[in-house]
């Protein structure tokens, strides 16, 4: 394992993208590429499980095992596949659809559970696949085929969903930004459990530049909240404070610095990142980026296979004889 | 002053009471220490899907019967010769099955005129002579319950609990058996509970004092080993037997067992019966609903362990996508259907065949699998390991039919000896150069088990139609005609034991035909058509998917096929479209196993046809 001197060019499969020209997603499976030779873990080791959906044909693009499952299952089958076999790297690929309307409740579970899941959720708000629906992140009142008159659903905040279920690390990243979206990865594979990284992704087809403003060089750094652990919550032009019991996004010169609140991602209490989480209205002015929630709760795969391994140490390894035999028996001469 | 003992060659008893009275716990110890003195038995506890229905009403009632003998029992018997009913509502709901001259022994105490009302009696059936022709014994079992126990410091509530175990003893005192294991068995029960203990074990001697000091019973009975092959033995039911099927598959194939299930009824026994097993290495996971039950055992088996998943119809439906993953994926998985009543919710905790169909085509697209069901409680033993045999070898999914009655029903197991069962070792992929993940084996047609971890084998599989060999995605025309054959080849050209039928004249004018848990009933049917002096065959499918290869012979060597099936005909229609048999169906789906008097109607009706 020590002599691994992989590349990004040996986490790439011989498949032919076929993503739509512009796509977010080609950025983030390159970046994703690059990042995996300094995990140190052979390829054999990684797997990748998708659902269905325009991101889940990623598995196909990477050297490593790799299962394109059925619409929202990923999570699901990969837990299954995580208790069974815990040495595994395991990566789980999805979208705002697959994750959050068909799959919701694997997503929650796996989180709540903590099993030991890098879960990408991609999401650029829009069903892509399936050629332009709303999915359950489009912001209100969404025209799209399904909607001519605007949609009517009031959207998920894929961060603030995760929180309630228990996740122990949460982060958002942006598909463009290569260098956030390598040290989001590094800090959830150091993450031992579940780990959600929402990663803003452009649907050029669809819903094109629906981040335009986290993206574009004139408003991004006034719109980006970036959550560093240690540092404090700010923008180029505004800053988080507590006011009145909540968290509130305030001008930079409206503020004395120190009432800039000094993010912990570490924070036991959920509620102090659910309440970031908040920050980000659906019309994305002041998009908090980074890790919201990153600690330590007990792995499942682990609790389960000790649960094995003390079985076995209490009671000795299992024998089938005697199991067959127990209970009432008698013997016919 | 000794009574008289009148030897029998079997009995059928039943107990019914309200579904708190504790029938299940008596019918089960009376069942193991009936089997302990070497009857041959069969049972069919029989209980309602509510947990605790109002008390007293004919929807709470609950019952167990037992039929145990002298020689070999297929079924847990038509007619009971003995009713044992707590209440009103257990004598209303069960009189009409017990045959004139039965003996029936009732909890008098319970018969108080609101009692009686609430289930329709509109005179105390105890004393308006309707139960003349039974042999009836009117018993104060609550108020002596209460009385033996009044030395003890038990609440009243705890005494009158108890007297399912005054009936139990009574009941062990009439038919001779072993007081000391259930004495064993409510000692381990209530250790910790001392005097829930103390009452329980009073209660059951005083009951059994009761039968031997009683002038109201003036006869015991015995009933004589029946003859079985030496060897040990020890009774259980279908769903112990599937889950110690799947360890001892387990152990024989050195392959991690994992159980991904979601609660349903009346499956949920073999996750509990799995999840005690842990020093096996069993994991047993019970998901968040019964997509991720599969979903996670098929994650499993991609990682290469024995990947099973238990459930029931409902459970079955909501599974179907995952299961066609697991065709296109090509990789093991089991799913154990426990059938019960249908469609939707139906009837919970009775017991139906009605989801063969399902299993064979309840998926999307041209989506094969293998379907095979045990015929009684022990062949589940035998049937969760030929499951393993099949899904890891051909790397297909493999349905177990199994149901409600052969579940829960229980009966005698001469226990197999572990180094005589097949090695079921099975080989993963070894790292090679230009590795193909859609190769075949040319005799089974199975592709490479290529587990996660192993060098070289990275490769990547999915629902999207896959190109031969290779397996890379491919929308090719006859590519994907092609695979679509080649499951269907791999499925029809698993190998199965030939049909083997029972005509020992060998000119049977009828073949009875069936699948699964009627096996007994078709057996012991088959027997009083024979002991009637009736020439009929009997044949009974553990494989439907595919069938045996000489099950068209077969069917062509009888004019007359009855095929009795607990649904209305789903066997019939397979067999009619495969080999253009124009069999005959007997259906019923009342949620009961078919009682041996009506298969013999029905065989009767297609001889003199």
């Amino acid at each position: 394992m020590t002599d691994l001197t992989l590349t990004k060019k040996d986490f790439t499969s011989d498949q032919e993208v076929r993503w739509c020209p512009g796509c977010g997603d080609y950025s983030i499976v390159s970046t994703v590429q690059s990042f995996l030779p300094e995990l140190g873990v052979a390829r054999e080791n990684i797997v990748f499980i998708s659902g269905i959906g325009c991101s889940s044909r990623f598995p196909y693009y990477m050297e490593t095992f790799g299962m394109h499952s059925i619409h929202g299952r990923a999570p699901a089958i990969a837990t299954g596949l995580a208790i069974s076999r815990p040495e595994l790297s395991i990566f789980v690929v999805t979208g705002d659809g697959d994750a959050l309307s068909i799959g919701g409740n694997h997503l929650i579970h796996a989180l709540r559970r903590n099993v030991n899941l890098k879960i990408l959720l991609f999401n650029n708000r829009i069903y892509g696949l399936t050629k332009g629906q709303y999915s359950p992140t489009s912001e209100q009142g969404k025209v799209t085929k399904s909607t001519p008159a605007g949609s009517l659903d009031t959207p998920f905040n894929p961060i603030s969903l995760a929180i309630g279920a228990e996740a122990s690390f949460v982060a958002r990243s942006i598909d463009s930004d290569r260098k956030h979206l390598t040290e989001t990865l590094r800090a959830a594979s150091a993450h031992k459990g579940s780990a959600l990284i929402e990663i803003y992704q452009n649907c050029p087809i669809f819903n094109d530049d629906a981040y335009q403003i986290v993206k574009d060089g004139g408003t991004k750094d006034g719109a980006i909240l970036r959550l560093v652990h240690g540092e404090q919550i700010k923008s180029s032009t505004h800053g988080v404070i507590f006011e009145a019991g909540s968290m509130k996004v305030v001008p930079l010169d409206s503020v004395n610095e120190s009432d800039i609140i000094v993010h912990n991602a570490n924070h036991p209490d959920p509620a102090y990142a659910f309440a970031l989480s908040r920050l980000s209205g659906s019309q994305l002015d002041h998009v908090p980026v980074g890790v919201f929630r990153d600690v330590e709760r007990a792995e499942y795969s682990t609790l389960v296979n000790d649960q094995i391994a003390d079985a076995i140490a209490k009671q000795g390894a299992g024998d089938l004889s005697a199991l067959l035999s127990s209970g009432d028996t008698w013997v016919v001469q | 002053m000794s009574k008289q003992v009148v030897s029998l060659n079997q009995v059928t008893i039943r107990f019914a009471g309200d579904s708190g009275d504790g029938m299940q716990l008596t019918g089960d110890r009376f069942t193991i220490d009936t089997a302990s003195l070497g009857n041959d038995l069969s049972t069919l506890p029989n209980f309602p899907a509510e947990i605790r229905a109002p008390q007293g009403t004919l929807h709470g009632v609950s019952s167990f019967q037992l039929h145990f003998a002298d020689h070999h029992v297929k079924t847990p018997g038509d007619a009971p010769d003995v009713l044992v009913a707590m209440n009103p509502a257990a004598l209303k709901a069960n009189i009409k099955e017990i045959a004139r001259g039965a003996t029936i022994i009732v909890d008098s105490d319970e018969f108080t005129s609101r009692n009686l009302s609430k289930v329709g009696y509109e005179t105390n059936p105890l004393e308006d002579g309707s139960l003349e022709s039974y042999k009836l014994h009117a018993l104060p079992l609550t108020s002596m319950t209460v009385n033996a126990l009044a030395e003890l410091s038990v609440s009243r509530k705890d005494a009158e609990r108890s007297k399912n175990m005054f009936a139990l003893g009574l009941l062990t005192w009439m038919y001779h058996r072993p007081v000391e294991a259930t004495e064993n068995f409510l000692n381990a029960k209530f250790a910790k509970k001392p005097d829930v203990l103390a009452a329980n074990l009073l209660a059951f001697k005083t009951g059994w004092n009761y039968g031997e000091t009683t002038e109201d019973f003036a006869v015991s009975y015995e009933i004589a080993p029946a003859k079985m092959e030496p060897g040990k033995y020890r009774n259980i039911s279908g769903n112990t037997a599937l889950a110690y099927g799947l360890i001892a598959a387990s152990q024989r194939s050195g392959l991690k067992l994992f159980l991904g299930s979601y609660p349903i009824t009346p499956a949920s026994e073999i996750l509990h019966e799995l999840s005690k097993h842990k020093k096996f290495g069993v994991i047993t996971f019970q998901a968040e609903d019964e997509i991720a039950a599969v979903g996670s055992a098929l994650g499993a088996s991609y990682g290469g362990a024995l990947g099973v998943t238990t459930t029931s119809g409902p459970g079955l439906a909501l599974k179907t996508e995952a299961i066609g993953l697991a065709v296109m994926l090509e990789l093991p998985l089991i799913i154990i259907d426990v059938q019960r009543g249908g469609p939707s919710t139906g009837l919970p905790t009775k017991t139906e065949q009605a989801d063969l169909l399902q299993a064979m085509f309840g998926r999307n697209g041209e989506s094969p699998a293998v379907v095979i069901a045990p015929s009684h409680a022990t062949d589940c033993f035998d049937i969760a390991f030929e499951a393993a045999r099949i899904a890891t070898q051909y790397r297909v999914p493999v349905f177990i039919l199994s149901d409600g009655y052969i579940a829960n029903g229980s009966e005698p197991w001469k226990l197999p000896k572990v180094e005589e069962l097949p090695d079921l070792h099975v080989e993963f992929a070894k790292t090679q150069e230009n590795f193909l993940p859609y190769d075949r084996d040319p005799k089974t047609l199975a592709r490479p088990w290529a587990i996660p971890g192993t060098k070289g084998l990275e490769h990547r599989i999915g629902g999207v139609e896959k190109a031969d060999k290779t397996g890379d995605i491919s929308y090719d025309p006859k590519n994907h005609d092609f695979m679509v054959r080649t499951r269907a080849a791999k499925v029809a050209g698993v190998e199965v034991p030939n049909l083997e039928v029972d005509d020992p004249t060998g000119d049977a004018k009828v073949l009875l035909l069936g699948w699964g848990s009627t096996f007994g009933p078709i057996g012991a049917a088959v027997d009083a058509l024979r002991a009637n002096g009736e020439k009929v065959a009997q044949a009974h499918l553990r494989y439907i998917n595919p069938f045996p290869k000489n099950l068209g012979a077969v069917l062509a060597k009888y004019d007359k096929v009855l095929v009795p099936e607990m649904n209305l005909g789903q066997l019939a229609m397979l067999l009619r479209s495969q080999f253009l048999k124009d069999v005959t169906s007997y259906n019923q789906v009342r949620g009961l196993p078919f009682s041996t008097t009506e298969l013999i109607e029905a065989t009767m009706a297609v001889l003199n046809d």
